[in-house]
Parts: C-alpha cells; structure tokens; sequence
C-alpha cells in the first residue's frame, strides 16, 4: 500500500498555493497573546475547525502570510498598555496595512478605535475613527445571548454570546456588520476591507458562532490565496 | 366632545409590547446543570437510552445540541484526588463545547479559581467559601472579572416567614445571614451573577420560588433561579412573573421528561425570547 499518495489532489494544490509548503494538513491562523486576556477559549474554538494555531508576541512575530485574530478580555487600557509595552500596537498597524486579514473579539474590537470611556488617557489603535461607549441603560455587563442582525447579506443574523460594559460607537456607519438591541441600538461587529471585529464572543456562541468564525477564516484564507 | 379619537401625545407609546421584553434584547437563558463527582455524573441522567451514563462531557454536548445557552458542572467531590479528576473533566468539557461553562463546587480560594479558569471554565460558582469570607468574592472579581464571579446562594424563608437565609454547607446550616442583604453586599463586591437556589423548593417539583426570585430581581445583575421545575410552565412563571434572567435545573432534563427545546418552545410561543 502506497502511504505517501496525497489523498487529494486538488487539496494539495490548494494548501500549497495558501501556506506553501509548511503545512500541508491544517490551515494556520495566528493569535495574539500579549492582550492579557484568556486567549484559551478562542484556541480551542479555533481546534475544533481544524486549525493550526500559532500564539504571536514580541518575540514570536506575526509572519503576515496568515490570517490573525486579537482576543480581548479586560479593560481596554491594560490591553493596550500590554500592547503598547511589547511593540504590537505598531505591529498590528503594519499588519493591518498591508492588507492581513485581521480579527479583533470583544475588547480586542474595542482597541481598533480612537479612544475609550473605560480608559480615558488611553489612545486606542486608532484603525477605525469612533469611540468607545459605556453602555447606559440595563444590567451592566450585559451578560447572556442576544440577537444580532447582520447588515450585510453575506453574513447572516442569529443569536451571539456577550459580556460587555462598552461598545463602539463608530463614525462611519458603514463599517457596521452587526447590530443588536441593548436598551438601545448598539454596534456589535465592524467590517471595513480586511478588518473585522466582533464585540460578543463567537467562541462561546454555539453553532452560530463558530459559523462566524468559519466564515471569516474562509474568506481570509480566499483572500490570502488570491494575493 | 368627539370620542373615540385620540390626540397623538395620548397615544400608547408601546401598545402591544412589554418595554422590558423590547428594551432587553437579551435572551433569557436555560442552564441544565450536572452534579460530577469524581469526573462522573451522579443522578442518573438519562437522554432516552442514547448516552452513556455518567459521563457529563457527552451529556453537556447533548444539552448544546438541544439547545442550552450555558452548561453548569457542579463539582460534589469531596477529595483532593477527585479535585484533580474535576480539573481533567472540565478541560475535556471545555474543548468540546461551544458555549458558556460554568463550573462550582468546593472553591475555597483564589487558586481554586484560577485553576479552574485555566482548564476552561468561563465562570465560576462560590457558595459557602464566599459567605465564610466575602473578600474571595473581591478578590476573583478583581482578579478575574466580574463575569466570571458568581455567587450562589442557598435561600430558605426565615422563622417569620420575613425574608430568606443564607444556607451554607449544602443547606446543612444557616448563617443566620439575611439573603437579599448577602446578595446586595456580594454584587458590591463585584459578583457578575448570582445563582439563587430555593431551598424551600428544591426537589419538591413544585415549580421555582417565585417570591424569592421577584425579591431579587431588582438587584442590578443577573438572577439565575434554581430549585422546583418541573415542567416547561414552569419556565415561563419564573420569567414572566418572577422576573430571572436565567433559570438552571436538573432533574427535568436529565431523566429525559423535556428536553431544553422543549422548554424553548413553550417560551416562545408565550412571548418570551429566548435563543432558538
């Protein structure tokens, strides 16, 4: 028996026109770990795709061939001071401008704006024009599932975990993919080019959510292959 | 005078919603719980004959699949070798499932928290450890976030029939603590939920407390109710008349009478949103 026959042909090429040649069996993706949250609950979501998963910091760099995805958890300027410290606030922009496809979850979507409420001496990345906003009516956190609407029909609506204080308030409205009802409309998710982010946690959001987290390593790895 | 027409400033501003129901958006939340014990499922759970017994990786998938927004372990073992087995069970747990997980049971400190957050475990339960001493509320809220801190409370009505008590070593004593007085001071020390338990009604199927769990629901965090379902009515009772935000239970699910979407369903069609 022939074990060293590739089971599929077109899967070969596939991989190695994306990764090239160092991983012919999982797609890769790249987090972030300096943020200091729990990046735990997004590795393991990302397993479950069948991704390889690479944990990037100041001194293991981003290799800017694969997509990258920046958990949060915590407050927004111990997030950035972390990322400020370990130089990855520049590197983020970097990657960002040059086309990376690049996730941000809950504060790590917050940290794409100008500025915060949480922490007001603190600069945001800045990637995103807007603010950041305490959330003023209801039970805060808000903690549980609420619904969420897309506004993009590629995307579809459906029910999403959150933990949440803040939200964005973004100046172009344009980059909203998500919105959902707390009280008030909020923003929940942002997309501009290769820029996403979800403010609730695809990762803790069922079958919903991990169709979330699919759909964007698939587009991303689409994008990447057609660079 | 004319009758029957309303000048606009008159008019219902929300006729035909419940404001709280529009404002919210948040879906109110089903919470099956497994009692562990040494990495096993005690209480027989059966989900007509399809699962193995005992074993509560598969059944909190089971309970994903069905449709639970959170799954809640409650760890009874009593040993420091089983401790080590709840750890193992909960990374198992957690690599598998999709959403949130909630694990309590014998946490005494700091330490215990972060072991458990380290295996998975999105937020944890503290009962008696925390009424022995409040500070291990403050210190896992400060250390880990309120979202993770919850604070469970035995409830039992008073000899007056006044108010409730805190019950502490799985209901065995009590503090002589006021309940809704603990639950107020554990919120001011940063708990992001508190999981009240009915000690009145649980296991009676007699459905949730629901004067205890309208008391509490003018606290300004999420009361998940426990203790008495025994139907998906039930469910409804505690959100629409006693006004949780999540309801936990065991029995109901596990010997296989409904299942979670089975409960959903009578929600829904009652008006109450919930995540389908």
């Amino acid at each position: 028996m022939n074990t060293s026959a590739p089971k599929g042909f077109s899967m070969k090429t596939e991989m190695t026109q994306r990764v090239g040649a160092t991983s012919l069996t999982l797609k890769q993706v790249e987090v972030i770990d300096t943020a200091g949250g729990n990046v735990g609950s997004v590795c393991r979501a990302l397993e479950r795709l069948e991704y390889d998963i690479r944990l990037v910091n100041a001194t293991c760099a981003p290799t800017g061939n694969v997509p990258v995805i920046l958990p949060g958890v915590g407050a927004f300027g111990k997030v950035m001071g972390n990322l400020v410290s370990s130089g990855m606030d520049t590197r983020i922009k970097q990657l960002i401008a040059d086309g990376v496809p690049f996730l941000g979850i809950c504060v790590g979507l917050q940290v794409l704006f100008e500025c915060s409420e949480e922490s007001p001496d603190v600069s945001g990345l800045a990637v995103l024009p807007g603010a950041v906003v305490r959330l003023k009516k209801g039970k805060v956190p808000q903690i549980g599932w609420n619904s969420v609407t897309s506004l993009d029909e590629s995307w579809c609506s459906g029910y999403a975990y959150f933990v949440n204080s803040y939200v964005a308030e973004p100046l172009q409205p344009e980059v909203v993919l998500y919105e959902s009802e707390y009280f008030q409309k909020i923003c929940v998710a942002v997309k501009r080019g290769n820029v996403t982010g979800f403010q609730f946690h695809p990762e803790k959001s069922g079958t919903f959510g991990m169709g979330l987290l699919k759909q964007w390593l698939d587009e991303s790895n689409a994008k990447l292959g057609s660079n | 005078m004319r009758t029957g027409f309303l000048p606009k400033s008159t008019e219902p501003m929300n006729f035909g919603y419940n404001s709280q129901e529009i404002g919210a958006g948040l879906c109110k939340r089903i919470i099956p719980c497994l009692d562990v014990k040494n990495g096993r499922t005690v209480k027989g759970v059966k989900f007509q004959g399809l699962i193995e017994a005992g074993d509560p990786v598969e059944q909190s998938l089971a309970y994903e699949l069905q449709g639970a927004d959170e799954i809640m372990l409650l760890d009874i073992t009593a040993s420091v070798e089983g401790r080590a087995t709840t750890l193992t069970l909960v990374k198992e747990v957690a690599r598998q499932l999709s959403i949130p997980l909630t694990v309590g049971g014998g946490i005494t400190n700091v330490r215990d928290v972060e072991a458990l957050l380290a295996a998975g475990a999105d937020k944890v339960s503290m009962n008696t450890a925390a009424v022995v001493n409040p500070e291990l509320v403050r210190d896992v809220a400060e250390s880990f976030g309120s979202q993770c801190c919850v604070v469970a409370i035995d409830a039992r009505l008073n000899a007056g029939s006044e108010g409730w008590n805190v019950l502490i070593r799985g209901g065995r004593d009590d503090s002589g603590r006021d309940a809704l007085d603990w639950a107020r001071e554990c919120v001011e020390l940063g708990a992001g939920e508190i999981l009240l338990t009915s000690w009145d009604l649980d296991g009676t199927r007699s459905g949730f407390d629901l004067p205890l769990t309208r008391a509490f629901a003018e606290l300004p965090v999420p009361i998940i109710a426990s203790g008495g379902a025994s139907s998906p009515a039930c469910f409804l009772d505690v959100f629409s008349s006693g006004g949780a935000d999540a309801a936990l239970a065991a029995s109901i699910f596990h010997f296989g009478e409904y299942t979670v979407g089975d409960v959903k369903e009578v929600l829904t069609s009652n008006g109450v949103k919930v995540r389908i």
